[in-house]
């Protein structure tokens, strides 16, 4: 084993990424915007995402004993040090790696949670839970529905690195989402922040159905803010309206939202159009009341995500806005997403739902 | 004896250099100086074990496990409570009245031999063919027509398609349909309980043509390498489906996969109850103390269709499946040791048939057949713990389409 690095980017030597011969970092596509965490949670330090995540592992093995956490190098502390000096707290019987088999970290970490204990399963990439589909679609999805509630496997949680890292190319980049949120039974949510990665965590931990937590990984050290140091937790099924506005709701999640934040800065100052930005923050179930309210009082909308636009979550989205909102609709809802290729290499520029795909949306949208 | 065979295939080709543990961390190897490639021919085939003959006569008195009466009488019973159960099922399939079946027929000693070993508590995963398993544990055959028909005392809510049983209770968890899932989720389990401190293995069945998916594999390495006490437990009755293990497999069948996970194995011939009986004594006694899996390879032959959906005299011969079911039936041949013993006569075979059919027939299946399915509101339950806003919605739209639309849907079925 190579010696353990801290940069993300030589994590993906893991999976046979060169990301040292001859290649540049891309600039960041967006800026993090950090948020100030509630006064009534208590004290709070600044945490990168990687830490926030981490300390929500720790309090959840520190609360029960049941719990474990397991996946391809877990043990020495992850590839993006999310599960790091776990072991050593808390022994190898309880953080330990597995072998190097996506199916059967899921069929294992299900069967794990109908026996009683508190699961976490780690999936290294987004992009490699596809041999688990069937595991999570079939089985974790469906457990307790099959069963007439006899058996559940709802003290599951699977955590997951997604979304473009700048040069990920096909297999470190993708957001699957979508896959998901077209299976009742699952509860999926992507944190945009080190805050919201821990209190979400934490309530998926404690969730009585299996859950998904897809975790930006370009978000993992580049995020950092006060986070606060005990126990709290952010609620499954509920978006964040995170800014005000009047002309046109814009809704994202994960890093996308701080693309959708700061092109809300620049038209509102540029043009003078205001943007009520809202982070879905989970994607199964989603939080329809919060979204169509909005787009009701605005009367436009904008959707953007990182993954593929056919199919995507944001054709949900769209969907149901129009029909609930159609009447207080001004335009038609636009959906600013990645486009339907893999996920390219050297061309991720181009692939991205930029800042200025978004402000040349917004500008039709409003003329429309 | 795998190592053994292959030590020996080896050997003289062995030089004297000492062993090579630091020439790399993935093995402990000698070196050898000749190039020879392992051929699987040159591997000794792993043998049956057998502790009575087509006779039902014990070939060594110190592998027999020594049953009484009653323990005897219990088994045999079980094989013949679940063997009547499958004919008036299939039946009933056939006449209509329920839209699917399985049955056992020519595996219910492996099933209850197996079963019979372990402790009431212990925690069962099963394929969909072991009903013999869970009516051992004492799920009534009332429970099964409830199941088969969907009804509202179904456990399973009616949700699922019929022999896909489950009880919380016997601590069998519910079958569902995708192949060999419950394979690793058996090793996850193992896990746990031992984590738990719990005194319980896991046991886990599935056929020879499951052990073919990927989740097989998964399993067996996970289980060995994360010391979970489970007994996987592969029914090898020759056909997945309509494909022969020609097919499926060039190896010497499931069980000798195992050495290679690092795991104890053994064939059991399957139509031997008591062979099955003491390997799975054996094995749980090992997977307890040892916090480690065994898999048991049981040959035996898959004498009916697969399911009431298929025809399996288009792929295998009449005359193949009569041939079994004459001289190596797992039910006759343990009935026989029992006459031989003085436990068991043939008129006391007759009644109990007799009496089984009726038990199956004129109550369980009539009454299930009565009972009403569970409510339409039920189908969105279960979903997740409690309804989602969303689930509250579309249950609120169905319910108001069927006050307008509801003489189009047979409502009077269900219960209000």
């Amino acid at each position: 084993m190579i010696g353990v690095t801290r940069k993300t980017a030589r994590a993906l030597l893991s999976r046979g990424v060169n990301a040292t011969a001859g290649s540049t970092r891309t600039h960041m596509h967006f800026k993090f915007q950090p948020d100030d965490a509630p006064a009534e949670l208590g004290a709070t330090e600044k945490t990168n995402m990687c830490n926030a995540i981490k300390s929500a592992i720790d309090i959840q093995l520190a609360r029960d004993e049941s719990t474990i956490i397991f996946g391809e190098d877990v043990k020495f502390g992850g590839v993006f040090r999310c599960t790091d000096g776990l072991m050593d707290k808390y022994g190898s019987d309880r953080v330990f790696n597995t072998p190097l088999c996506e199916q059967g970290i899921a069929g294992f970490g299900i069967g794990a949670a109908v026996a009683g204990a508190c699961t976490i399963a780690e999936i290294q990439f987004a992009d490699y839970i596809f041999p688990a589909f069937d595991q999570i679609v079939n089985e974790a999805a469906k457990y307790r529905y099959r069963s007439g509630n006899e058996f559940d496997c709802g003290k599951l949680t699977i955590r997951s690195p997604c979304s473009a890292v700048g040069h990920g190319a096909h297999y470190h980049s993708q957001s699957p989402e979508a896959y998901f949120a077209h299976t009742p039974g699952l509860k999926v949510c992507v944190p945009r922040s080190p805050i919201q990665a821990k209190g979400l965590l934490l309530s998926a931990f404690e969730d009585d159905n299996p859950c998904i937590v897809f975790e930006p990984k370009i978000l993992y050290r580049a995020a950092e803010e006060q986070v606060p140091v005990g126990h709290y937790k952010i609620p499954l099924g509920k978006a964040d309206i995170l800014r005000e506005g009047t002309d046109m709701t814009m809704l994202s999640w994960g890093t996308q939202v701080h693309v959708a934040r700061e092109v809300a800065g620049i038209v509102e100052e540029e043009l003078g159009i205001s943007i009520e930005v809202i982070d879905l923050v989970s994607i199964a179930p989603w939080d329809r009341e919060t979204v169509c309210n909005s787009v009701s009082k605005t009367g436009r909308c904008i959707i953007t995500h990182e993954a593929p636009i056919t199919c995507g979550f944001g054709a949900e989205l769209q969907a149901t806005i129009t029909s609930d909102c159609f009447f207080d609709l001004e335009a038609p809802p636009a959906r600013v997403c990645g486009l339907d290729t893999p996920f390219p290499h050297v061309h991720e520029p181009f692939y991205m739902p930029t800042k200025w795909k978004l402000i040349q949306a917004v500008k039709a949208t409003m003329d429309a | 004896m795998l190592t053994r065979t292959l030590r020996k295939a080896v050997r003289p080709l062995v030089t004297s250099v000492p062993r090579s543990d630091k020439f790399h961390p993935s093995t402990q190897s000698e070196f050898i100086n000749e190039l020879h490639m392992i051929d699987p021919m040159e591997i000794e085939r792993l043998p049956v074990y057998r502790v009575m003959d087509r006779s039902g006569k014990i070939l060594r008195e110190n592998q027999d496990p020594k049953f009484t009466k009653e323990q005897c009488v219990k088994m045999y019973k079980a094989m013949i409570k679940t063997n009547e159960f499958d004919r008036v099922m299939y039946d009933a399939q056939r006449q209509g009245r329920v839209s699917f079946y399985m049955t056992n027929y020519g595996e219910e000693a492996a099933q209850i031999g197996s079963i019979a070993a372990l402790n009431p508590d212990d925690l069962v995963y099963a394929q969909y063919r072991e009903a013999g398993v869970i009516f051992y544990r004492g799920f009534t055959y009332q429970q099964a027509c409830d199941q088969c028909y969907g009804n509202v005392d179904d456990k399973g809510a009616g949700r699922q398609m019929p022999v896909h049983y489950g009880s919380r209770e016997l601590d069998y968890v519910t079958i569902s349909s995708p192949l060999t899932t419950q394979l690793p989720q058996a090793a996850g389990s193992a896990f746990a309980l031992r984590r738990a401190g719990e005194k319980r293995v896991v046991m886990c069945y599935f056929g020879e043509g499951s052990a073919s998916e990927g989740d097989a594999h998964a399993a067996f390495n996970f289980a060995a390498t994360l010391n979970c006490p489970v007994i996987f437990f592969c029914r090898n009755n020759g056909f997945a489906i309509s494909t022969p293990v020609e097919d499926q497999y060039n190896g010497d069948g499931i069980a000798s996969r195992a050495p290679g996970y690092g795991m104890m194995t053994i064939r059991v011939d399957g139509n031997d109850l008591m062979a099955v009986f003491n390997a799975t004594v054996k094995a749980r006694e090992i997977a307890l103390s040892e916090n480690r899996p065994i898999l048991i390879e049981a040959i035996t032959y898959r004498q009916g269709h697969h399911s009431t959906s298929d025809d399996s005299s288009r792929y295998r011969s009449v005359d193949e499946v009569n041939m079994w079911q004459k001289t190596d039936h797992p039910i006759s041949r343990f009935r026989q040791y029992m006459m031989t013993q003085g436990w068991w006569s043939m008129e006391e075979d007759a009644a109990l048939q007799k009496s089984l059919k009726k038990d199956v027939l004129i109550f369980p299946l009539v009454t299930a057949e009565k009972k009403k399915k569970p409510s339409i509101e039920s189908m969105f339950d279960d979903v997740y713990d409690v309804l989602t806003p969303e689930l509250e919605r579309q249950k609120a739209e169905l319910m108001d389409h069927l006050k307008q639309y509801g003489k189009h849907y047979n409502m009077d079925q269900f219960v209000k």
